[in-house]
């Protein structure tokens, strides 16, 4: 097995929010199943804030605590503060990821940006297409 | 909690029998094998003792075994000594395409020195086609390799077709047989190969021995240069008490295997008959009856293998995958991806190698713990709501 932190293993084991929305207010998927790991995010807003979040992962073992230490963080937040979850972020609130898992794996935070986004063009608000941000995994 | 080992592709266990018969040579029989005394000569017994041992393991004359550190280097000796000590006839190779990494990166090696390399292609069950092979050897073919079995999806190679279709090319014929040496019944004369590789560690002997076999009168280049140890082949001195292991190792092989083969293919049909009707959407990856007595491997569709490895591990189970999750490099299985699967299955990548040290008990506990697991990923798989959607659509 990879060299894998304890909270790592602890959101491996334990997933938080795993789940579909049925009335999602902004669905976004990030990654796809030919590179191994597909992610989608459901949210809720409720005064500009994320009421609720949820997700499916297909991946490994970090790819899928990635997803649910992102759904934790994120809900309660303000869309403002929510795009502030980074995957360097991330990797950090897990206790870091191994090297090899750092880019693949680690694209929560852009999932759900991408629901935020889905979010805000429903509200007709235009959004400029968000770039992967890989330079600041490292 | 319940330990069950089913990564015997990796490595098998060392049988207690070969460690009692190594324990005299890291102790008290400490010689080097070369040296002209009392102490010497023990040691040089007991590495010619294990030489005839292995040699019968695989019909062979015990004068040309040639010891090596591992599989990975009898592969390595082979593909680079057998090619370029023939390289004045021609610089053409003939490999296919799911040999083990120690074959295909030195055949790369030699590419880049000047070699041409063809790779034959395998069908979906992961098998080389004899007319293939011998439609891709050329006048100045020097070395076909093509590997006995493959570990990672358990087909058999037609190795004794293969040679007979090459044997009028003048090119020497080797076969990687670390996977079934000791295993099944490999005999060189019958299989009609010119070299062939085994390793102690896939049959109950130590890591860190292995052979290579060139029969008598096939040129090779030496691999370690020095000394006279292994006829001037592979110079250093001789790991006598893994050597030591290996001859045992073979011995205990060639008295037990037929009993090993009915109890191992009795326990692996039962995991890759039983699965299926516990699991939907699950095939058996490599050939359904020409393939390794121990080996079930299987792609299970919608989840990734790495995570299956680690919800196993929880539970005591160890098993492999040839997901890219699960390689360092991050890259799905050259062997998978050669037999047409498509990369998205690839990751759901699952193998399950038995030894002679498994149980009934332990496959049970297999299919036992194994369904909850996928259902768990599964339920939060993507791809999975997509299948389930789907099919509702559908009924």
């Amino acid at each position: 097995m990879p060299a894998y932190s304890e909270k790592v293993m602890d959101h491996f084991m334990n997933p938080r929010n795993v789940g579909e929305i049925e009335d999602a207010d902004g669905i976004g998927e990030e990654g796809n199943p030919v590179c191994g790991d597909l992610m989608t995010f459901y949210i809720k807003v409720n005064d500009n804030r994320l009421s609720d979040v949820k997700f499916k992962t297909f991946g490994c073992g970090a790819a899928i605590a990635v997803s649910s230490i992102v759904s934790e963080m994120a809900i309660g937040k303000t869309l403002e503060e929510a795009r502030k979850i980074t995957p360097a972020v991330v990797a950090k609130e897990l206790g870091g990821l191994p090297k090899n898992k750092n880019h693949c794996s680690n694209l929560g935070a852009q999932a759900l940006n991408r629901a935020i986004d889905n979010y805000l063009e429903k509200q007709g608000i235009k959004v400029k297409t968000r770039r992967r941000r890989e330079d600041e995994d490292e | 909690m319940r330990k069950v080992y089913l990564d015997n592709a990796a490595t098998t266990p060392v049988l207690p029998e070969v460690l009692e018969a190594m324990l005299p040579y890291q102790k008290e029989i400490y010689g080097n094998p070369q040296s002209l005394h009392s102490w010497g000569d023990e040691a040089r017994e007991a590495i010619e003792d294990a030489r005839v041992k292995v040699a019968a393991l695989i019909g062979a004359e015990p004068e040309e075994i040639v010891f090596t550190a591992s599989g990975s280097e009898s592969n390595n000796f082979a593909i680079k000594g057998l090619a370029t000590a023939r390289q004045s006839k021609g610089r053409h190779i003939v490999i296919s395409a799911i040999e083990h990494f120690s074959v295909l990166h030195s055949a790369r090696t030699l590419e880049k020195q000047g070699f041409e390399l063809t790779l034959v292609p395998v069908d979906k069950y992961g098998m080389v086609d004899p007319e293939e092979v011998a439609r891709s050897v050329r006048e100045d073919t020097v070395l076909i390799s093509i590997m006995h079995a493959n570990s990672e999806v358990g087909t058999i190679q037609p190795i004794r077709e293969i040679a007979r279709f090459v044997k009028e090319a003048g090119a020497i014929f080797h076969t990687d047989a670390v996977a079934t040496a000791g295993t099944v019944p490999v005999d060189v004369k019958d299989l009609g190969v010119g070299a062939l590789s085994l390793a102690g560690n896939q049959f109950y002997g130590p890591k860190g021995v292995g052979a290579l076999w060139v029969k008598r009168g096939v040129r090779i280049l030496p691999f370690l240069e020095g000394g006279v140890q292994e006829g001037g082949r592979r110079a250093g001195t001789e790991n006598v008490p893994a050597i030591v292991g290996l001859g045992k190792a073979s011995e205990l092989s060639s008295k037990e295997m037929g009993a090993r083969v009915e109890r191992l293919s009795a326990l692996r049909d039962k995991l890759i008959e039983v699965l299926p009707s516990r699991i939907e959407r699950v095939f058996l990856t490599g050939h359904p009856t020409q393939r390794l007595p121990g080996t079930a491997s299987f792609c299970i569709e919608f989840i990734e293998g790495e995570s299956m490895l680690m919800l196993l591990g929880h539970q005591g189970i160890a098993a492999a995958s040839g997901s890219a999750c699960t390689s360092k490099a991050l890259k799905a299985s050259h062997v998978l991806l050669a037999m047409g699967i498509p990369h998205e299955i690839a990751h759901g990548s699952l193998l399950f190698s038995l030894g002679v040290t498994n149980t009934e008990e332990d496959i049970d506990y297999v299919l036992e713990v194994l369904p909850p697991i996928v259902d768990r990923l599964r339920a939060i798989s993507p791809l999975y709501a997509k299948f389930s959607k789907e099919q509702k659509r559908g009924s």
